[in-house]
C-alpha cells in the first residue's frame, strides 16, 4: 500500500501533555469529514525534541514541520496543505530567532548545532514498527556483531572511546570486557531505565521513539559478553516507553532476532521488561540489580562491581539507555572511526541534553561533545526565557553542581565539567535567571536528595537532612553565621563518607552555589535578605503611596485583609497581617506598579520591654 | 589451609586469611579500628561508614568490606579520616536519645565507646539542628523493649535475625530521614513472626533493644540452661541469690553462643516461690514434705510391683539425651513394656 504523504504527529510524553493525541484525533475526523482516510499515513512517532513548540507534526516527503497546534487547526492543514498543497505559514516555527516563518527541521535554529547520533530516529521512524527500524539500517549492525567473536565486539566499543551515558562516565567496551572476563556459564546485561533526576528525560524520549535502538545494543552486549539473558529496569512513570518497549520486543522475537537460535547462528537471548517502583536510588546500579531480585532497592559495597558478582551474583553488565542506543551506531560497518571523529579527547560522540528551566526552547538537543555550554543554551536553546538575564546553569541534576556565567565558554564533557564542580550525569540542563536564588536552589536539590536516600548509611541519611535543615533555616532568615562553615564540613563528609553514588554527589548543588554565588549565602545568613527576591520569609511587600492610584483591587484580592486604604487613597499593607504570597503584587495594574518587593533584611527581633535580665528574650 | 596475606596496617606488619576483612584482620591482631555496624557473628555489609581507612594507591573506603590483600598498605587513622568520622558520629549522637542515665546500656554503649574514641566537636553538635525525638517505644513483647529514639541503624539485629535465627521478622523500612526497623506492616513487634529469642537484643550495640527491667549482675556463674536437652551453655547474671540476667556462652559447642526465649528470659521461675524444692509424698491425702532418700526408696519399692502392660514411663524434655537414654532402657529392659513416651517439649 502506498501512502501519498507521511504525517509524523509527535507522540512522545511532552507533546502527549501539550495535547498531541487531541491533535490527532481531530485530524483524523477531518480526514474522514474529506473521505481522505487512508490516503495518508499517520504516525504517531517519536520526539523531534523541542518540546516548548508541541504538539508538533512533520509532513513528508513535502518537509514541512508544523508547531503549537492546536485541534482547531487541523481543518485548516488538511484543507489548505493536504488538499490544496500550499503550506500553512501561520503554523510554521515562527520563533524570535527568526525573521520569517520557516519551513522544517533545517532552518531552524534549534537544529543547526545539533548532531543527531541517538536521537537519530526519533520523529522520523514510526517506534512500533520493526521494519521502519530495519529499514533505517536498523539490526545491521547486530547481524555483522554475530560474526565476530566477543574481544573484537568490546574491542571496537573501546576503541570507540564510548563512555557510559548514565553519568559516571565509565569507558563501557572496559566494562563489557570485564563482564566478558567473568567466568559463569550465566550471565545478565541489564539496561538501567530508571531516570530519575528531576527535569532529565532524554533516556525516556530514546525508548518512546526508538526502543528497537536499545533492544539492539542489548543483544550486542549479549555477544560481546556471553549473556543469554537481559533485563530493561524502566521506572513505571514511563507507561509509553514501556508499551513501545513490550511491542518492540514482541515484533524482535516474531522476526527471529530474540529467543533461541538467533537468525541460525545457535545464540539465545531474551529480553524482560522489570518495573521500577519509583524509588530514585534504584538508579544506582547495585540497588536497581536489587530491585530486579525483588529485594529492597538498596545499594550494597562496590566492590565486587556488578560485572564480576551482579544479578544473583552472576557478572552482569549494566548500561544506560543513551549508552545502549549508541551501540548500534559504533559496531555497524565503520562506525568506530565515525563515532571517534566526533567530540573532545577524553569524551567522544554525542550527548543528549535536556533542556528545562528558564529556557526558551525546552525540550531535547543532541550535541557533539565538546560543544560549549554558551552554544547549547544560547544558540541551541534560544537563550534565556522573556529576554531575562542567565544567572547559571545546574548540570546533572541533584547529584549535580551549577555552572555560573563565567565557565559559560567551557568547553562540555565528562571532565571539564567535574573540574567546575559539577558532572555530566544523565543529562539534564536547568537553566536558571537572574530571578532565582542559589540557596533556595540548593535547598530545592537537598530536600530532594534527602528525601530520596536510601536511609542506610549514616552520612547521607542524617547529612543530608542535616543539610537541608540547614538550608531552610537559612532560607527562612533563622541562618546563623556558623551556618556556611557547618554546611561545607557536612558536604566534604558526606562526600567521602557515604556508600554508593548517591550520597557522595548529594552535597554537589550546595557546593558549587558556595563556591560560585558564596554572596548570596552571606546576604541570607549574615543580612537576612534575599538578593534573588525568593525567600518568602526575607521578603517585604510594600505599596509606594506615591504611585498607587487607589484601585482597591489589591485590598480585594488580599486573602488576609492585610491591606488597607481608601478609594483613590494610597493603600498600605500591615506587615504584621501579611502572609507575602504575592496577590497584591500581582493584581496590581501593570501600568502602575505600586506593589514594590523588597528584601531588606529582617528588623531585629524585639526585645521584651519589661525584661528585666536585659536578655533580649523574646517572649 | 590456604597461605596467610601478609599486609601492614600503620606500619605494623600483619597477617590474615584470605578474605579476612582489613577491619577484622586489624582487630584480631590488636589494632583498633573504630567501627559499629559490623558484628563478627554476622556478614560485614559496611553501612555505618564508621571503619574508613586510607588504602595506599586507592580511594578511602570501609575497612569492613575490603578484603585483606598481599602487600597493602592501609592507614586508618588520618586528618581527613577523623573528620569523616567526627562528623559521622556527630550526626548520630544528635539524631539519638541521649538519656544515658537512665540507658540500662549505659557504660556498654558502642556509640559511647565512639564518642570517647573519636571525640566531639562542641561547637559543631551545638551548631547542628536537632530533630524532635518522639517515636513511641514499642513494648509490645512482654521480654524486651524496642526504643527507636536509640536506634543507630546499623542492622544488627535484622542480620541476626536473618543469618542467625532464620526468622527475618524484621527489616529496613521506609526511606531517607524516616527510615527504621521494622516488622511487616510496621506493627507493634508482638504481631509478627518474632520467637522472642532474644539474638538481637543481645547483639544490639546501644539501648535500642533491652530486656525489659534489666538489672545489672553483680557476678556471674556459667552453667546449662535448665530447660531442654540440648544443653546450652549459658552465663546466668545473679544479685545475692537472684537471677538477673543471662547470656550464651559465646563459643559453646551445643548452641555457638545462641539462646532460646526459654534460656534468654525464662529463668524467674528459679526465685519462684512456688517452686518445689523437695519432693512431696502423699501421706494420708496430704502432701508432706519428705527428703530425696526416702523418695527414692518408696519409688524403687513401688517399682517392684508392677510390670509390663501396667506400667508406662513419661520422661522429660528437660533432661538430656543421655538421661532419657537410660530412661527407656529401664523401662523396656526392666519393666518389660515399650510404654515410653515424654512431654514433648518445653
Amino acid at each position: 500500500m502506498s501512502f501519498e504523504k507521511h504525517l509524523m504527529i509527535c507522540g512522545a510524553t511532552g507533546c502527549i501533555s501539550s495535547g498531541s493525541n487531541k491533535v490527532q484525533q481531530a485530524l483524523v475526523e477531518e480526514l474522514e469529514k474529506h473521505g481522505l482516510k487512508g490516503k495518508y499515513r499517520l504516525v504517531m512517532g517519536g520526539c523531534p525534541g523541542l518540546c516548548e513548540e508541541g504538539p508538533i507534526i512533520v509532513i513528508y516527503p513535502d518537509e514541512v514541520f508544523y508547531c503549537r497546534l492546536k485541534p482547531e487547526d487541523m481543518t485548516e492543514m488538511v484543507e489548505k496543505h493536504l488538499i490544496g498543497g500550499e503550506v500553512v505559514e501561520r503554523l510554521l516555527y515562527n520563533g524570535p530567532d527568526v525573521d520569517s516563518p520557516v519551513r522544517f527541521y533545517d532552518s531552524i535554529p534549534f537544529y543547526a548545532k545539533q548532531k543527531f547520533n541517538v536521537l537519530r530516529n526519533g520523529g522520523i521512524i514510526d517506534p512500533e514498527s520493526i521494519d521502519e527500524y530495519i529499514m533505517r539500517g536498523g539490526y545491521r549492525a547486530f547481524s555483522r556483531a554475530l560474526e565476530m567473536d566477543p574481544e573484537t565486539i568490546y574491542g571496537e566499543v573501546k576503541q570507540s572511546g564510548l563512555r557510559g551515558r548514565g553519568g559516571a562516565g565509565f569507558p563501557t567496551g572496559m566494562k563489557w570486557q570485564f563482564a566478558a572476563q567473568s567466568k559463569g556459564s550465566k550471565k545478565y546485561v541489564v539496561c538501567n531505565a530508571d531516570e530519575g533526576d528531576p527535569g532529565a528525560f532524554m533516556d525516556r524520549s530514546i525508548l518512546e521513539g526508538d526502543p528497537h535502538a536499545i533492544l539492539e545494543g542489548m543483544l550486542i552486549c549479549g555477544l560481546a559478553i556471553g549473556a543469554d539473558e537481559g533485563y530493561i529496569y524502566c521506572r513505571a512513570e514511563y507507561p509509553l516507553a514501556i508499551k513501545r518497549l513490550k511491542i518492540a520486543i514482541d515484533q524482535a522475537e516474531n522476526y527471529g532476532l530474540l529467543g533461541k537460535n538467533i537468525l541460525g547462528y545457535g545464540k539465545n537471548f531474551k529480553i524482560k521488561i522489570k518495573e521500577g517502583a519509583g524509588a530514585f536510588v534504584c538508579g544506582e546500579e547495585t540497588a536497581l540489580l536489587a530491585s530486579i531480585e525483588g529485594r529492597r532497592g538498596v545499594p550494597r559495597h562496590r566492590p565486587p562491581f556488578p560485572a564480576v558478582e551482579g544479578l544473583w551474583g552472576k557478572p552482569t553488565c549494566i548500561n544506560n539507555v543513551e549508552t545502549f542506543a549508541n551501540i548500534p551506531l559504533i559496531l555497524k560497518k565503520g562506525g568506530v572511526a565515525d563515532f571517534a571523529s566526533v567530540g573532545t579527547e577524553g569524551s567522544k560522540g554525542t550527548k543528549v541534553f535536556a533542556l528545562a528551566g528558564k529556557i526558551r526552547n525546552t525540550g531535547l538537543c543532541e550535541v557533539p561533545m565538546g560543544i560549549t555550554i554558551r552554544e547549547i543554551i544560547f544558540d541551541v536553546g534560544g537563550g534565556i526565557k522573556d529576554g531575562r538575564k542567565f544567572k547559571a546553569v545546574q548540570a546533572g541534576g541533584p547529584s549535580g553542581g551549577c555552572i555560573p556565567e563565567e565557565y559559560l565558554d567551557l568547553p562540555i564533557d565528562y571532565d571539564s565539567l567535574t573540574s567546575a564542580g559539577a558532572i555530566m550525569g544523565s543529562g539534564g540542563l536547568v537553566v536558571m535567571d537572574e530571578g532565582t536564588c542559589m540557596v533556595d536552589l540548593a535547598r530545592y536539590f537537598l530536600s530532594f536528595t534527602q528525601k530520596e536516600s536510601c536511609g542506610q548509611c549514616i552520612p547521607c541519611r542524617l547529612g543530608t537532612t542535616q543539610m537541608f535543615n540547614i538550608l531552610n533555616d537559612i532560607t527562612e532568615g533563622r541562618g546563623k553565621p556558623e551556618d556556611i562553615k557547618l554546611l561545607e564540613e557536612l558536604a566534604w563528609a558526606i562526600k567521602k563518607g557515604s556508600m554508593c553514588g548517591l550520597g557522595q554527589t548529594a552535597p554537589n548543588p550546595v557546593l558549587t552555589t558556595l563556591r560560585y554565588f558564596r554572596d548570596e549565602y552571606e546576604a541570607h545568613v549574615y543580612e537576612k535578605r534575599c538578593p534573588a527576591l525568593v525567600c518568602k520569609a526575607l521578603l517585604r511587600y510594600c505599596i509606594d503611596p506615591e504611585k498607587c492610584i487607589g484601585c482597591r483591587r489589591c485590598t480585594k484580592e488580599c486573602p488576609v485583609d492585610a491591606i488597607s486604604g481608601e478609594k483613590k487613597e494610597p493603600h498600605v499593607i500591615d506587615q504584621e497581617l501579611c502572609i507575602k504570597c504575592g496577590a497584591c503584587f500581582d493584581v496590581c495594574p501593570k501600568k502602575v506598579q505600586a506593589v514594590e518587593v523588597l528584601s531588606e533584611g529582617l528588623p531585629e527581633p524585639k526585645v521584651n520591654e519589661t525584661c528585666e535580665e536585659g536578655c533580649k528574650c523574646q517572649s | 589451609m590456604s597461605e596467610l596475606i601478609t599486609l601492614t596496617v600503620d606500619g605494623v606488619e600483619i597477617k590474615a586469611e584470605p578474605g579476612t576483612s582489613i577491619l577484622r584482620a586489624a582487630l584480631a591482631n590488636g589494632i583498633y579500628i573504630p567501627h559499629l555496624c559490623d558484628h563478627p557473628d554476622l556478614t560485614s555489609v559496611g553501612i555505618c561508614r564508621v571503619c574508613l581507612v586510607e588504602i595506599e594507591g586507592r580511594r578511602p573506603t570501609v575497612s569492613c568490606m575490603t578484603p585483606v590483600e598481599e602487600g597493602m598498605v592501609v592507614t586508618t587513622a588520618s586528618e581527613e579520616l577523623d573528620q569523616t568520622r567526627k562528623v559521622n558520629l556527630e550526626l548520630l549522637v544528635i539524631n539519638h536519645d541521649y538519656n544515658c542515665q537512665s540507658c540500662s546500656k549505659n557504660s556498654k554503649c558502642n556509640l559511647q565507646e565512639l564518642t570517647r574514641y573519636i571525640g566531639l566537636d562542641e561547637e559543631r553538635i551545638k551548631a547542628m539542628r536537632k530533630p524532635m525525638l518522639d517515636s513511641p517505644i514499642d513494648d509490645s513483647n512482654p521480654y524486651y523493649i524496642r526504643n527507636m529514639d536509640k536506634c543507630v541503624l546499623c542492622g544488627i539485629c535484622v542480620r541476626t535475625c536473618d543469618e542467625i535465627q532464620g526468622d527475618g521478622c524484621i527489616d529496613f523500612a521506609y526511606r531517607g530521614i524516616k527510615t527504621k526497623i521494622a516488622v511487616l506492616g510496621d506493627k507493634p513487634i508482638i504481631d509478627s513472626t518474632c520467637v522472642t529469642c532474644g539474638e538481637c537484643v543481645s547483639r544490639c550495640p546501644v539501648g535500642a533493644l533491652v530486656p525489659r527491667n534489666a538489672v545489672e549482675p553483680t557476678y556471674e556463674v556459667e552453667t546449662i540452661c535448665p530447660f531442654c536437652g540440648c544443653g546450652c551453655g549459658m552465663v546466668v547474671g545473679a544479685r545475692g541469690n537472684k537471677i538477673v540476667s543471662s547470656r550464651a556462652v559465646p563459643d559453646s559447642p551445643a548452641n555457638n553462643g545462641s539462646l532460646c526465649v526459654k534460656g534468654r528470659f525464662g529463668l524467674s521461675f528459679v526465685n519462684h516461690p512456688n517452686r518445689l524444692t523437695k519432693p512431696l509424698i502423699r501421706k494420708d491425702g496430704e502432701l508432706v514434705e519428705s527428703s530425696w532418700e526416702e523418695a527414692i526408696s518408696l519409688i524403687a519399692q513401688k517399682l517392684g510391683q508392677y510390670k509390663g502392660d501396667q506400667f508406662a514411663t513419661i520422661a522429660s524434655a528437660k533432661c538430656t539425651v543421655e538421661d532419657n537414654y537410660v530412661m527407656q532402657k529401664f523401662t523396656r529392659a526392666v519393666m518389660e513394656t515399650n510404654n515410653i513416651d515424654h512431654c514433648a517439649r518445653l
